[in-house]
């Protein structure tokens, strides 16, 4: 009796909210058809393709012309990189290195994580290549990597540089069996260890070694499926069984990737509904990304998650759906799914038109771009963004920092932006010099207060 | 007098606002409605990456425990709890509590509060709802409401006892770069990373940005600089004064302890909180969750960390912990087996701390449900017997003085266990 009322009670609340929230819903979905005019197109364009508009940026545009400057940024390898950024990346010496090479050297994790963290904001500043950064930025952020995990800190730079930037506008399937193979990965979701129930047990130890599910859980709910894509905790098991012998060779230098048939569950598995066969070695883990990597909901779930960071919080489910169509049908190529959604009403709409709270790292690199800024050094501007909320290459969790905009509103973190904002303007900030006439008069406190405005906080 | 009251909050409020008015006309004015009767405080600890519950609260009267974790069970106490007073407690076991669970020994700190009866332990506790991933179920747990994804505020914004006219504009607290899901909602939260830090650093350009957030076209942002602008005036005055923690209490290094150690600042300055919120990350264990011994490696440091930080807060609060009560959480606990790496995998129940003055402690609440095979959820993860609405909602209820809590957790009739 007093379930059926609890029931009653939830189902009332149930409908009275999906009452409200559709009604609320349909508002915002007409602003979604509902195109800007004609003159925000560009700064809409720079807004969420790049990280922030330089004076000057909106012309250039308008000369190129808008359409062929997208599809210029859809393949950076056409433009040609700013010379002051590879210079000033020259300095950064560990972001060439590979992990063997910086143990060799004796670089410690304080340096590492410093050049990583200057090389993202000084790329965010300088860069010809935007969308790249901002997808570079994008894509580790989905497949994080948290850098102070142990042998980590000898592996994020070349997991970055060499598994996540290259790929960003290619296939998924191959982003993600890049990132399945990295010793980055391996290591920070524990796969490495993962080992089968016949695996040789080291000797001289109390306990045995075997399977670890870390790895298995966060492919299937961050990486592709989605948390509601429709897996059990079966299917984790199995995942992970599949993974097994998936290791690192010499993970405390740097490492590679290697597969140990020793330690490998040999065994039938089945997974999401399909049969994986006894004796298939390490094609078992490919097979699980194959299935992964073409199935519906990872299509649906990334489409979401790139129409969240690029048109709005609530992307229409519409625009989702053509998305997630593009994905399936072109076998997981990311540069038409960013194809299908720069062509789309919806980018171009009202509801999606400065909608976005501006990130940390957002807001920094797009306050040292609106200013003409010239960076000496970043390493200010990355212990700003830290201060922010947002520390580069350290988000803990595998989920990676939200791109929600509620996640970036608070007083805290707004009292924080103006302080940024004006310690920037009146040149305070050690490392970086702004363009003096842009930053209204000299010593002016009040200089600035434009970036920490509420205005400047949204994109 | 009703009258001369209001004159007096309209007037100094004004003053309030842009941060002019001294300190004790500001106490004055949250404690006009009561002078003798002082604010019930909660605070709410968040261990984000679910901790081991199981290796936290241990049960070493279990058999089953000690079978199921052949290399990272922590030793049964050598010492009962009877006779604790004669013998040294062994720094690498359990710390006997009731003769069947016990302490890690990295909380050794918190046992003395045990023994004074104002720390309370509930075991097999958690969300009912079956997910295992970690963001799913902090979701959830912040939410208030396991299952429901479409709920848009938390569980602690929604046990704000509703404003009887102008509030304390830091009422709701959460140390911290953002803003925890758990405070979100309809009622002014504010979330900060230091008292010091909370501020415009020059005065005229705060004019200005105070303008154009009231100005703003974005509500969120209007809403968020008008409650922002009214927090800085609250904060200005204890900002000048350098904070020395009462009784000697050391706060351990790092963001928790700095989370806490401004909390009781917050609190003893009198300026009005209700609810504050930290949180500490770190705890999925997969793999050596435990060094050479109980003590060494990674839960034992973080354990030691999060204890002193929790002894240290009661310690600074002294008698004002009888207006207060701290209660942890964590998302789910682990699995009950260890797992092929001396690790633990994502599982179900855990165990939640509840530590104040008015708390009924000394006393581990919640029916045990055993760890035979069959006595498991899933066949894997340690059952759970209480909800965790089953706590917060007794003490929204009971300490806050909430007169129903079913808007604080819809749909869910919360089961009191007598904490307080």
């Amino acid at each position: 009796m007093r379930n059926r009322v609890v029931l009653a009670l939830c189902l009332a609340m149930f409908l009275g909210e999906s009452a409200f929230a559709s009604k609320k819903n349909a508002e915002q979905g007409r602003q979604f058809f509902k195109q800007i005019p004609k003159d925000q197109r560009i700064p809409q364009a720079l807004n969420r393709l790049t990280f922030g508009p330089r004076p000057g940026d909106a012309r250039q545009v308008k000369a190129i012309g808008l359409k062929k400057w997208i599809d210029l940024q859809l393949h950076p390898e056409r433009i040609p990189e700013n010379p002051l950024l590879d210079a000033k990346l020259k300095t950064l010496d560990t972001l060439n290195m590979s992990g063997s090479e910086m143990v060799r050297k004796g670089m410690v994790r304080k340096l590492v994580a410093r050049d990583l963290a200057e090389g993202k904001l000084l790329r965010a500043i300088y860069s010809n290549r935007q969308l790249d950064q901002v997808l570079d930025d994008f894509w580790f952020n989905h497949f994080n990597i948290f850098l102070d995990k142990g042998a980590d800190r000898f592996m994020v730079t070349e997991y970055e540089r060499g598994v996540i930037r290259p790929r960003v506008l290619g296939k998924f399937r191959d982003l993600l069996e890049a990132t399945a193979k990295s010793p980055a990965m391996l290591f920070y979701l524990d796969n490495w260890q993962s080992v089968g129930p016949n695996a040789p047990q080291p000797r001289g130890r109390k306990g045995s070694r075997g399977l670890n599910e870390n790895y298995g859980r966060e492919l299937l709910e961050l990486h592709t499926l989605g948390v509601d894509g429709g897996y059990t905790q079966q299917d984790v098991t199995e995942a992970a069984r599949c993974f097994t012998g998936w290791t690192i060779d010499q993970p405390q230098s740097g490492g590679t990737f290697v597969f140990n048939k020793r330690v490998h569950d040999d065994g039938d598995k089945v997974f999401l509904g399909v049969k994986i066969p006894a004796g298939g070695g390490e094609s078992d883990g490919e097979k699980v990304l194959d299935i992964v990597a073409r199935h519906p909901s990872t299509a649906h779930f990334i489409s979401r998650k790139l129409a969240m960071r690029f048109v709005a919080d609530n992307p229409p489910s519409s625009l989702v759906d053509r998305m997630a169509q593009t994905f399936l049908n072109t076998d997981g190529d990311l540069r038409e799914v960013m194809l299908t959604m720069l062509k789309s009403k919806e980018f171009w709409s009202e509801g999606a038109y400065r909608s976005k709270m501006k990130s940390p790292l957002e807001m920094v690199a797009s306050a040292v771009r609106a200013l003409n800024g010239d960076v000496d050094s970043a390493f200010s501007l990355v212990n700003q963004v830290a201060q922010l909320g947002q520390p580069l290459y350290r988000k803990q969790e595998p989920t990676g920092y939200s791109n929600a905009s509620q996640e970036w509103v608070n007083a805290g973190g707004l009292l924080a932006r103006m302080n940024f904002a004006l310690h920037l303007a009146g040149n305070h900030v050690p490392g970086v010099k702004v363009d003096a006439a842009k930053a209204a008069k000299p010593d002016d406190p009040t200089a600035g207060i434009g970036l920490g405005s509420p205005e400047f906080q949204k994109h | 007098m009703s009258t001369r009251r209001i004159f007096l909050r309209n007037s100094a409020l004004a003053m309030v606002g842009v941060g002019t008015a001294p300190l004790w006309l500001k106490r004055a004015l949250y404690a006009a409605d009561g002078p003798l009767q002082r604010q019930k405080i909660l605070v709410a600890i968040f261990q984000r990456g679910a901790a081991d519950g199981l290796n936290v609260v241990v049960p070493h009267g279990e058999k089953a425990y000690y079978n199921l974790r052949p290399t990272i069970a922590i030793p049964r106490p050598t010492v009962d709890a009877d006779k604790r007073q004669d013998a040294a407690i062994d720094p690498d076991a359990a710390i006997d509590l009731d003769g069947f669970f016990g302490l890690h020994p990295s909380l050794a700190p918190l046992k003395p509060l045990f023994d004074r009866q104002q720390l309370a332990i509930v075991d097999a506790v958690g969300s009912p709802d079956p997910t295992r991933s970690h963001f799913d179920a902090q979701d959830y747990m912040e939410s208030g409401t396991p299952g429901l994804k479409a709920t848009g505020d938390g569980w602690m914004n929604r046990a704000l006892p509703k404003a009887q006219g102008k509030v304390s504009p830091v009422r709701a607290v959460s140390l911290g770069p953002v803003l925890p899901r758990a405070m979100r909602g309809a009622q002014p939260a504010i979330a900060l990373q230091s008292i010091d830090g909370f501020q415009v650093r020059n005065a005229e350009a705060a004019r200005q940005f105070q303008q154009m957030y009231t100005d703003a076209r974005d509500p969120v942002l209007r809403a968020t600089g008008r409650e922002t602008f009214e927090a800085v005036g609250m904060l200005q005055s204890i900002q000048k004064q350098a904070y020395k923690p009462a009784a000697g209490a050391e706060y351990p290094r790092g963001r928790f302890g700095d989370s806490l150690r401004q909390i009781a600042q917050l609190i003893k300055s009198d300026v009005g909180v209700e609810m504050a919120f930290a949180d500490i990350g770190g705890w999925d264990h997969h793999v050596n969750e435990l060094g050479a011994s109980a003590s060494q490696g990674p839960l034992a440091n973080l354990l030691r960390e999060y204890g002193q930080a929790l002894a240290a807060f009661w310690q600074d609060m002294g008698d004002r912990m009888q207006d207060v009560v701290v209660v942890t959480m964590s998302e789910f606990g682990r699995t009950a087996q260890e797992n092929g790496n001396r690790g633990t995998d994502h599982g179900h129940a855990n165990s939640m701390f509840v530590m104040g003055g008015g708390v009924k402690g000394g006393k581990v609440y919640g029916q045990w449900p055993g760890l035979e095979k069959e006595q498991l959820y899933e066949g894997r993860d340690l059952a759970l017997t209480t909800d965790f609405r089953d706590v917060l909602g007794e003490l929204v209820a009971r300490h806050i003085g909430m007169p129903s809590v079913k808007g604080v957790f819809p749909g869910y009739d919360p089961k009191f266990l007598g904490l307080v």
